[in-house]
């Protein structure tokens, strides 16, 4: 499964979402309806499932679950 | 008590419950609530404290940036750092009141736990954080440091690469790496904060009295000088004009992020 996915599917499952409905350009805080809090635990979250450190400074202008996810591979 | 800000006392173990929406922002009146807290609490009945959060969002997202702001804009600059000398000089006795409390304290930590918020963990003796947890120091973002005791805190706890590295880059760090560099003493699943904390003040509650008040005052000392050098420091930078330009950026911000530089 691509980071892309694996991604989407550990979002919607947090945040009660349906995965098949969520594409990997989509703006992740408006599908998911997130607020920063939220946006926050999710980023615990994403480091813990995918074994990775992302600084906050390199999430600047990240929305898509696709941009997400190549940041996840640029640190594994 | 002050809206936001309840204790219970059972069992020896007090529970310090913050609940003020959206995630615990410290400002006058959970300022209050502390103080009236600490001007209460009777340390002869209890061996312990629990403080925790009963907000979503997190443990606390640290200082009320719109109160500051508000009170920045209503005020003329000649007055503004009087003012916030004398709400520094509250803050630091209600912290210094915590970190020397003759109970064994433990933060429960879920969520944001940002700036002040973690500048207020790190008073406690013990901390346990839910896996979701998050810390930083996003203080430069606004053109100032931390000013609630937060680094001098974090270096004695911790010596000085983390808090270097938290408030130069700005960046904030999970729960699993505030374990394994020590900053949080046990890491939970999420929901299980509270049940860990209760069994620790339960154990703790086993120990002798007088070795358990001597040991935390053998063990944590305050650094005095150098939280004398933080708040002057930090008065210094809160005067400047870079601080109510990121405070007006931050109050119009409508990103999801806001606490990113």
């Amino acid at each position: 499964m691509s980071t892309a996915q694996t991604l989407i599917e550990l979002a919607a499952r947090r945040h009660g979402a349906d995965a098949s409905r969520l594409r990997p350009q989509d703006d992740m805080f408006e599908k998911l309806g997130i607020d920063s809090f939220q946006a926050a635990e999710l980023m615990s979250e994403v480091e813990l499932e995918f074994d990775v450190e992302i600084p906050d400074y390199e999430l600047q202008g990240i929305r898509t679950f696709a941009a997400l996810a190549a940041k996840i591979d640029a640190r594994r | 008590m002050v809206d936001g800000v309840t204790w219970t006392l059972e069992g020896g173990v007090y529970e310090l419950t913050l609940a003020r929406p959206p995630c615990n922002e410290i400002g006058t009146a959970t300022l209050a609530g502390l103080e009236q807290f600490l001007d209460a609490i009777a340390v002869d009945d209890a061996h312990a404290l629990i403080i925790r959060s009963a907000v979503r969002g997190g443990f606390c997202a640290g200082a009320d940036l719109r109160e500051l702001h508000a009170g920045l804009v209503a005020t003329p600059e000649a007055e503004a750092a009087p003012q916030l000398a004398a709400f520094l000089d509250r803050i630091h006795a209600v912290m210094d009141r915590l970190d020397t409390l003759p109970l064994t304290t433990i933060a429960v930590i879920h969520g944001v736990c940002f700036g002040g918020g973690l500048e207020l963990a790190l008073t406690a003796d013990v901390r346990i954080a839910e896996k979701t947890a998050r810390f930083g120091f996003p203080e430069l973002r606004l053109g100032v440091i931390p000013g609630f005791g937060g680094v001098p805190r974090m270096r004695r706890e911790l010596g000085d690469a983390l808090p270097r590295d938290l408030l130069l880059t700005g960046r904030t760090i999970n729960a699993k790496r505030a374990h394994g560099v020590g900053l949080v003493s046990q890491c939970v699943p999420t929901g299980e904060g509270l049940v860990a904390a209760r069994a620790l003040a339960a154990q703790i509650g086993k120990f002798d009295p007088v070795a358990r008040v001597a040991a935390k005052r053998f063990l944590k000392v305050i650094p005095v000088e150098e939280l004398a050098r933080e708040k002057r420091l930090f008065l210094e930078l809160a005067v400047r004009p870079p601080l109510r330009a990121a405070l007006d950026r931050f109050v119009r911000s409508q990103d999801v992020r806001p606490y990113l530089p």
